[in-house]
């Protein structure tokens, strides 16, 4: 561990953060043709984030505001264990790289529990009951995708990212998309459940509980939780393209296959309602959790693997 | 000796530099406006269209907020009874700064058709500082889209600057407001 791992970790984030803005972006102009408008600019996401930061902002307390910092902190740390493909990954050591999947997920709970904790410091109603939700949802999206997570790691037979990558990429193993159906299809909706997307976006839900945890932000902090959540759409997306679609050898592929998910999750977003949240636990347990214990006894016990 | 090449650099005092970052953060700020819809009156039944596709406002980085936190603007459309002005002052007090307001339609600008109305204010101007009005009785949706393509010009030449003369004249304001609903004694928490 040298210095330059931190930096190339720290560069990882920040090419996260401007590649998921850019993208959020166009998405949104993408949604925009969609609705028969012009859309936004493409660079609008980056506008509004500066013109948060360029605003003055109340406080209501220290949690408030330290809560947002250590969820924004936990989050850079951990886009920085993020391999981008199988060589551009910051922390590595003869051979040994440090990006277990359960990093990403021990990690991911910092800024979530930042963010809950300064949510509730604001005092607002709104604020709990978003918090509430989020971590309800959280909850059950988590089991689905853990036991298809668990199920990859069971067949490829380790933990590392870069490691599934490559069990993928060898001569004769297929994507775990194409590999595992049925698993592909459940993390993918638990992606849905993870980037707040429309069916499960009830915890925000900007019309219901006025935008849910975010609902006493303004400036500064909300700018600061607008590079949070753009940082963490990119680790969750690129999670998603490691274990499901292969990783990528190039940086270029990684773009391509990082777009389509993004772009995909999003146009069924657009067409979609807004579930109420025992909906949302219900639906998880239901069909998800159902299939996810499918695969993974196929793939255990019988070993039908494509 | 000193070369004459070149003019020596002058040195930008502080007040100087902080115009120019106020520039900086003026472009920002002028191309994501959002927006906060304070909808009572009529005028609120032309927002939608202006809102979606037919005249877009996201194309120039404006869209709906759900908090007075997050917003930028405060859109008044249509008439303020006593009742709802009170809650439109704590609505603008809470938004964070720079903030502008808009006023929809007649009623705002002199009471609309509701200038005799014993409980409709006529003027917003004397209570919270208006920025920009768009008049009509309704505005359709191209002078709705006009008003805010003349708050962006406006952010521009440094001329909306309504927060500014709220903090000067707090005073008149305040005294206003009380003049017109009268002091009120809260008793809960923070007041005891």
């Amino acid at each position: 561990m040298t210095i330059v791992n931190f930096l190339i970790g720290i560069g990882i984030a920040l090419f996260g953060f401007v590649l998921q803005t850019s993208i959020g972006g166009i998405n949104r102009k993408i949604v925009g043709r969609m609705q028969k408008r012009h859309g936004p600019r493409w660079y609008q996401e980056f506008l509004d984030i500066f013109k948060l930061l360029s605003k003055r902002a109340v406080s209501h307390g220290w949690i408030f505001d330290f809560g947002v910092i250590m969820a924004l902190g936990g989050i850079v740390g951990t886009a920085m264990f993020m391999p981008l493909t199988k060589d551009i990954l910051a922390f590595t050591n003869n051979g040994v790289n440090y990006d277990n999947f359960f990093i990403f997920v021990y990690l991911l709970a910092v800024g979530m529990l930042g963010m809950a904790m300064s949510a509730s410091g604001s005092g607002n109603p709104w604020a709990s009951i978003g918090v509430m939700r989020a971590l309800t949802t959280m909850l059950a999206y988590e089991v689905p995708f853990l036991i298809v997570v668990l199920t990859i790691i069971n067949y490829s037979g380790q933990s590392s990212l870069t490691g599934i990558m490559e069990f993928q990429q060898m001569a004769g193993n297929n994507w775990f998309l194409i590999a595992m159906p049925l698993g592909g299809i459940v993390g993918f909706i638990c992606l849905m459940g993870m980037l707040g997307k429309k069916p499960f976006e009830t915890y925000i839900a900007p019309a219901e509980i006025a935008s849910g945890p975010m609902v006493e932000y303004g400036g500064k902090q909300l700018g600061m939780l607008f590079i949070l959540h753009e940082i963490s759409v990119f680790i969750e997306v690129s999670l998603f393209v490691h274990l499901f679609l292969g990783g990528a050898a190039n940086i270029f592929e990684f773009l391509i296959k990082y777009f389509a998910v993004y772009t995909l999750a999003n146009l069924i977003s657009n067409v979609n309602g807004r579930f109420k949240i025992d909906q949302v636990v219900t639906f998880f347990y239901k069909w998800p959790l159902l299939m996810a214990v499918t695969q993974a006894v196929i793939v255990i016990y019988f070993g039908w693997v494509i | 000796m000193l070369s004459t090449k070149f003019t020596p650099k002058t040195k930008l005092t502080k007040a100087e530099i902080d115009r120019k970052w106020w520039e900086v953060g003026d472009y920002f700020r002028r191309n994501s406006l959002w927006l906060l819809m304070y909808c009572t009156g009529c005028c609120a039944i032309e927002l939608p269209p202006s809102m979606t596709s037919a005249y877009d406002m996201e194309r120039l980085g404006m869209g709906p907020m759900a908090t007075p936190r997050q917003a930028d603007i405060l859109l008044v459309s249509g008439y303020l009874s006593l009742k709802t002005l009170r809650r439109l002052i704590y609505t603008y007090e809470q938004m964070s700064e720079p903030k502008y307001v808009v006023a929809l339609g007649s009623c705002p600008i002199n009471g609309g058709i509701y200038h005799d109305s014993h409980a409709v204010i006529n003027q917003l101007d004397q209570y919270v500082p208006v920025d920009v009005y768009v008049a009509g009785c309704m505005p359709n949706p191209e002078s709705v889209l006009n008003g805010f393509v003349d708050l962006m010009e406006g952010i521009k030449n440094k001329t909306m600057n309504g927060w500014k003369r709220y903090h000067e004249h707090y005073e008149w304001y305040k005294e206003n407001q009380k003049n017109s609903l009268g002091e009120v004694i809260v008793h809960d928490e923070f007041h005891q």
